[in-house]
């Protein structure tokens, strides 16, 4: 036990003492939840929109007039002709077409019910969002002062259709995607850095000539960074739930399990790389294009895995942030227990006991 | 014995490290592989240690088969690969203790054993392994490679890349490890160094080509050996090159080495050779062949 | 400036912050001497080379090299010399032909001169057979031969080597000092900085520094008689330990 404790002694010392791997270790995560988080703005200004009025009634006159006065959007111009809409998309003149219905105004008062369309670019899917709910609560205020001295209330009834990426995720979604990112960074990556850096060395020759198991050099290895991870995964959630006010709706403490076994599979899959890597360098590699390239894309963090072809697809079952993703994503935004993510979490759970397996299996007693 | 080595041979793809090696080391004896970059030293010393597998062969150390007992092998050697393998950015006392305490032991167990060595170093102990030059790298690595009393200790060119100074107190402090009873095997590309072992072996391209006290191998130098000068050393070369009765022709130094291929050589000939070929202020005299001499002489 | 002499040196000093890693050396080297720059680690034998091969600037002092003050002119240096080192001499994943090209080429030979120089050098050295392969998987003195070849290819006035023989077998080492025989005898000059003793043997003449400053320079034969000792290796231990 003593050998054990010494070990892992000593790869605490080379962590606090690689200032610069260090810092990019503490810093990444939170760069890259800023980057995000910011990115993803909420906030819009001075949009320019088209309105595409069938009615021209004072009603719809009034309501174009609001908008304009919002600080929000800017009335780029009027559309004519229903066919002209895809046109000034097109030409990226603007961001929104509000669609009147015809006879909006009798509708209103007859039916006390009108509809007004809010056609949105989405191939900038947050601004389409934040338009839509811009525009929503404009005409919301519009609605109520309307609503004011009636007694049956009059309903505007906002249909939002968005154009070229029907299918818009959560703007939430990238905290579950970074948290994997950085994970699977820390934990693979660094491991297998930090394995090869001893063959680099001539040390592992060394350590391979002494009573120490091999399961010891390993877990005394994986260990620290288990450590790292877990502080990793608590700065990111504590920072969007602070920063952006990110919910999370499920279990502090089944988040935090699934994190650790999430850790573990990618511990693992570091110890893996470092088996077939002889140099920092090729660990480095393996780690960036076998692991990380597979988590940004295929793991269904920017592109949906449904609209991906089919063998994309397939392939992404293979991937463990992808289970992950559906995991965290279900328990910080839609507040599941473990009773709808048990599947994702057997799954999660055979992937990391075969690469344990594996792992052990390939880590090599002897040279060569 | 300490070490048996039977018949080892190990090939990495088409490329063979070691053909047919055997030799033993004695309990307690200060044995040196002496050898150029590449003639195998390096995969003969990861086979005994357990870190490499032969293709064909058996060994033993400290009464332990390589393969089958590598556990207890491990446990009782000291092993110092050649670069001085140490964390860079641990100091001396930590890159100590680390090691002991893998090992199962601490410094103050075996401080007897190292104290010499680790008095020179001890005052930079805070001083972390990546600052210190190649001499104290050397000692410490060494320290590290000691700290469980191993019986065998296995050093892969420890000398290399440091300087002469380093060198010889290098060779002191093995000398009085061979005396607390460690047996020592040795690997070195230095000829120079091969008279301060027990006995050596000389190993080039995966061969063994001799075996002997550094006394008898150059004892077995089979003919006799002249030190040559002249005002020229290029064209003396040259010269003594295009001689038709020579046998070796070697510089050595401010000297040629030379020998003969006749039973009855006269040098008073070859200096009427030489002036023929406008040397000037040329001596020829006879000298003892030195061990780089035999090597070459077994190389060639 | 006499022409014979083709590195002077006077008071050339070198600091870094309150450390002098050079300390005030003064010597002269001529032209076809084999001249020996010896050293422990550490005592300033490869600041001073890069001073002398104008890629550090020295803090004090003045040094010409190649007719060419390393202060001014140091580039004018740099195409004047040749350099080698242990440790990087040639692109291991390039063949022995690219290698010649390549570096024929960065000192500027026209394509003709690289022709005819590189099967020069290829008979010379007689790699006919391995020409086309990687050198990476030539032996080790194959490659020090090939890498002191390629850095005589512009005719440099000086050629520096830096620890140029170690690990090679014995025969190896003898043919590669052959080589530099050979240079030095059609009036290249050869500077040589090593911290091996029996390379020390060797040269015309050897400098030895300790901490910084020269401390002996004469030939081995001399410092030999002069110190009483046996062998150069002597010599540095009773000037190393004062």
């Amino acid at each position: 036990m003593n050998r054990f404790i010494g070990f892992i002694k000593k790869e605490f010392y080379h962590i606090f003492r690689d200032r610069r791997s260090l810092f990019i270790l503490f810093g990444m995560p939170i760069a890259q939840i800023l980057l995000f988080g910011f990115a993803i703005t909420n906030e819009i200004n001075n949009v320019d929109i088209a309105i595409f009025d069938h009615s021209k009634d004072a009603t719809t006159k009034e309501i174009i007039n609001k908008i304009s006065a919002s600080k929000y959007f800017s009335i780029k111009q009027m559309v004519t002709h229903e066919a002209d809409i895809a046109s000034v998309f097109e030409k990226g003149h603007v961001k929104a077409v509000l669609n009147f219905e015809k006879d909006f105004s009798k509708n209103l008062i007859k039916d006390h019910k009108a509809t007004v369309q809010i056609i949105t670019d989405a191939t900038d899917p947050n601004t389409a969002n934040t338009i839509s709910n811009y525009v929503n609560a404009i005409l919301q205020q519009y609605q109520k002062e309307l609503n004011k001295d009636i007694t049956i209330a009059y309903q505007i009834v906002p249909e939002t259709r968005m154009v070229y990426n029907p299918e818009l995720k959560s703007v939430f979604m990238f905290v579950p995607g970074v948290m994997t990112i950085i994970l699977m960074l820390v934990s693979a990556m660094m491991t297998s850095i930090s394995i090869t850096r001893e063959k680099e060395l001539g040390t592992m020759e060394i350590l391979l000539v002494s009573p120490l198991k091999p399961i010891q050099v390993i877990i005394g290895k994986v260990f620290p960074y288990i450590f790292l991870s877990i502080i990793n995964a608590i700065v990111i959630v504590v920072l969007s739930i602070f920063i952006f006010n990110m919910p999370v709706q499920g279990s502090m403490l089944l988040l935090a399990l699934e994190s650790v076994l999430f850790i573990i599979s990618a511990l693992a899959l570091g110890i893996l790389i470092s088996t077939i890597s002889a140099t920092q360098q090729t660990a480095m590699m393996i780690s960036l294009m076998g692991l990380m390239l597979p988590v940004i894309l295929l793991s269904g963090f920017i592109f949906p895995i449904s609209s991906m072809p089919l063998p994309l697809q397939l392939i992404s079952n293979i991937i463990p942030a992808k289970w992950f993703i559906i995991i965290i994503k279900g328990i910080m935004l839609k507040g599941v227990g473990i009773e709808f993510i048990w599947k994702e979490t057997l799954i999660l759970v055979g992937m990391t006991v075969f690469f344990i397996a594996l792992s052990v299996r390939k880590y090599k007693i002897r040279l060569e | 014995m300490s070490i048996t080595i039977q018949h080892i041979s190990k090939s990495f793809k088409d490329v063979v490290a070691l053909k047919d090696v055997s030799f033993e080391v004695k309990e307690g004896e200060l044995f040196g592989l002496i050898g150029p970059d590449g003639a195998g030293k390096t995969t003969l010393f990861r086979i005994l240690t357990t870190l490499l597998i032969a293709n064909e062969g058996t060994a033993t150390v400290a009464g332990f088969d390589v393969i089958n007992d590598y556990k207890s092998i491990r446990n009782s050697v000291g092993y110092m690969p050649g670069k001085f393998s140490l964390y860079q950015d641990l100091t001396i006392e930590e890159n100590l203790i680390f090691f002991a305490t893998i090992f199962g032991t601490t410094i103050e167990k075996n401080y007897d054993l190292i104290k010499d060595i680790y008095i020179q170093i001890e005052p930079f102990k805070n001083r972390r392994a990546g600052k210190l030059s190649g001499g104290m790298k050397q000692k410490l690595a060494l320290c590290c490679a000691l700290i469980h009393k191993p019986k065998v200790l296995f050093l892969d060119e420890p000398t290399t890349g440091v300087d002469p100074v380093s060198r010889k107190e290098f060779w002191d402090m093995l000398k009085r490890l061979q005396k607390k009873g460690i047996t020592i095997l040795v690997s070195t590309p230095y000829m120079d160094e091969a008279e301060l072992c027990d006995r050596i072996a000389f190993i080039q391209d995966g061969k063994i080509l001799e075996i002997d006290t550094p006394e008898a191998i150059v004892k077995h130098y089979p003919k006799p050996m002249y030190n040559i000068r002249s005002n020229n050393m290029y064209q003396l070369i040259n010269s003594l090159k295009a001689y038709e009765h020579q046998h070796s022709v070697y510089p050595f130094g401010e000297f040629v080495h030379y020998t003969d291929n006749r039973l009855d050589f006269n040098p008073k000939e070859l200096m009427l050779y030489l002036e023929s070929k406008n040397l000037s202020e040329i001596s020829i005299q006879i000298t003892q062949p030195t061990i780089e001499d035999t090597f070459m002489e077994l190389a060639k | 400036m006499s022409t014979n002499k083709v590195i002077q040196v006077d008071g050339l000093t070198k600091m870094f912050g309150d450390f002098t890693a050079v300390n005030a050396i003064t010597f002269d080297v001529k032209k076809g001497e084999i001249f020996g720059f010896l050293g422990a680690n550490g005592a300033g034998k490869t600041t001073a080379m890069k001073m002398l091969i104008g890629i550090s600037n020295p803090t004090s002092g003045k040094a010409n090299v190649a007719g060419f003050d390393v202060f001014t002119n140091a580039e004018d240096i740099k195409k004047n010399i040749g350099y080698m080192s242990q440790k990087f001499a040639l692109y291991d994943d390039l063949t022995v032909k690219e290698n010649i090209t390549f570096f024929g080429g960065i000192y500027g030979l026209s394509r003709s001169k690289i022709k005819e120089k590189s099967n020069a050098l290829i008979e010379d050295l007689g790699l006919e057979t391995v020409a086309n392969q990687l050198v990476g998987s030539l032996p080790l003195g194959w490659k020090q031969k090939i890498s002191f070849s390629v850095a005589l290819l512009h005719d440099p006035k000086i050629v520096f080597l830096d620890e140029p023989t170690g690990g090679v077998d014995p025969i190896t080492r003898r043919q590669f000092w052959e080589m530099i025989y050979k240079a030095a005898n059609q009036g290249t000059t050869v500077f040589v900085t090593t911290h091996y003793m029996d390379e020390a043997e060797y040269c015309d003449r050897v400098s030895i520094m300790v901490n910084g400053k020269i401390e002996a320079l004469d030939t081995p034969k001399n410092l030999k008689t002069q110190f009483k000792a046996a062998n150069m290796n002597d010599v540095f231990l009773k000037l190393a330990r004062g």
